[in-house]
């Protein structure tokens, strides 16, 4: 027994000091992102609109201008808990108006906060990770014309084990892949322009393709539908066994929200659209462009 | 004994559920056909909008006063208490319209407002087309967010 213990004891402390290491938050190069100017911020509001920034960090019920005060505290029920969106206005002590563009490069390529604690995926940066240096520096400078508001961050209702920030090391090492969905360097300007628009900016797959267990997206059925994390409902598959909208229809739906039968979008996709109506006809091609290029799903089960 | 109240009653609790959306089966068809007229309608603006036909004046006016046309239908009328989407199988009504006319009004009447915007512009060429399907898109939009059940 105790010969045993003499084995077993020092090879958990070696895991353990392994797991720590291992979950350890990574970050940007320490000379990369250190220089704000040059940021456009004309740029940087189609990058805005793009991502989406405003339908989960604007206050909740916000429209019009008010969509542009990032005060936070809309809620997002998951089977995990409630997460909340946390106040992202320039306010320096309640928003991140204090952050560098470094931090924010972290928050948006690493889920990793100024602090270096892993930020829940709720935060796509599972598909944020994808985006482009240029776009995150326009960006930052976008983000330091909104308005600041002095609204606290709320904090999120997550229960025991998903609270353990350290473990998101863990599911960032299982399920944090960076690497484009659809594959090739080949792919030409538009669905380029597309796949970057779909899968980095405007993080689609987040809601379209179904999740494990532990939250991780299945890309094996990438955008084949999902279960409504909230419970209730489904969100439907892009894929074309599931979806026969033409490239002109999904580009008019993105800019007017109509559907093809002329019903109006609805639940989040009608904030959704409120980005794409924003966005320029060209980018609504190139997304209905990626959209029609995807394959089947590989099942006809869109996860239950 | 007790069991067999039980059933009794749960099967009388829900053949009475059955007859309540048998009740408002007619106003639930009148709702819907109300809805496919705007759509339909919406159709041929909205093909004209993407390109997808040629633009022809006098049928966007007509398409624009059909949608005028059936924002003229007292649409509130048609929503009385217990004929919403949690009570009737087929309809995705909230049932929170009915306690709340006033609200439902409102939003009724912004469609009106971009329906008579539509009559008034259609004709005038496909540069009137955009904006007046922004503005109804939006009346739908408004009015579905709060007061449809999402699908």
């Amino acid at each position: 027994m105790a010969k045993v213990l003499k084995v077993l004891v020092p090879a958990a402390i070696v895991a353990a000091g392994l797991a720590w290491v291992l979950t350890a938050p990574s970050s940007v190069a320490e000379d990369a992102f250190v220089d704000p100017e040059g940021g456009e911020v004309d740029r940087g509001e189609t990058v805005f609109n793009a991502a989406g920034c405003a339908s989960c960090h604007a206050a909740p019920g916000a429209t019009g201008d008010d969509k542009l005060v990032l005060a936070g505290g809309q809620s997002f029920p998951s089977p995990f808990g409630a997460f909340t969106a946390p106040n992202i206005s320039p306010d320096p002590e309640h928003g991140i108006g204090d952050w560098t563009l470094q931090d924010l490069a972290n928050a948006l390529l690493h889920g990793v906060s100024p602090e270096g604690a892993h930020y829940f995926p709720a935060f796509p940066y599972t598909s944020y990770a994808k985006m482009g240096d240029r776009d995150i520096t326009d960006l930052y400078a976008y983000l330091q014309t909104l308005p600041a508001s002095d609204t606290p961050s709320q904090a999120h209702e997550v229960g025991f084990p998903f609270n353990i920030r350290r473990s998101l090391g863990g599911w960032k090492m299982l399920f944090f892949d960076e690497s484009w969905v659809m594959d090739g360097n080949d792919l030409g300007a538009d669905l380029t322009r597309g796949r970057y628009l779909v899968e980095a900016l405007g993080h689609c797959g987040e809601c379209h393709t179904p999740r494990n267990t532990l939250g991780g997206l299945d890309r094996s059925r990438w955008m084949a539908g999902a279960p409504d994390p909230s419970g209730k409902g489904t969100i439907p598959g892009l894929t074309p066994d599931q979806l026969s909208w033409s490239a002109t229809d999904i580009a008019y739906y993105l800019e007017s929200g109509f559907t093809p039968e002329f019903d109006s979008a609805g639940g989040h996709m009608a904030a959704v659209i409120e980005n794409t109506a924003k966005l320029s006809a060209e980018d609504r091609a190139a997304i209905a462009a990626y959209v029609k290029a995807l394959p089947a799903a590989e099942t006809a089960d869109t996860g239950s | 004994m007790k069991k067999i109240v039980t059933v009794l009653a749960a099967a009388a609790i829900l053949s009475g559920g059955a007859t309540v959306a048998q009740e408002y089966k007619n106003q639930i068809k009148a709702r819907q056909g109300t809805m496919w007229v705007i759509a339909l309608n919406l159709g041929t603006l909205g093909g004209m909008a993407k390109g997808e036909t040629e633009y022809d004046a006098e049928a966007a006016t007509m398409a624009a006063e059909s949608i005028q046309a059936a924002s003229n239908v007292h649409f509130a009328s048609l929503f009385p208490e217990g004929s919403d989407g949690e009570m009737n199988e087929g309809s995705t009504a909230k049932p929170t319209i009915a306690g709340d006319l006033a609200g439902f009004n409102e939003k009724w009447a912004a469609l009106g407002a971009a329906a008579d915007k539509a009559v008034a512009e259609v004709g005038t060429g496909t540069e009137a087309l955009g904006p007046v399907m922004g503005a109804l898109g939006g009346a739908c939009k408004s009015c579905h967010e709060t007061y449809r059940i999402p699908q």
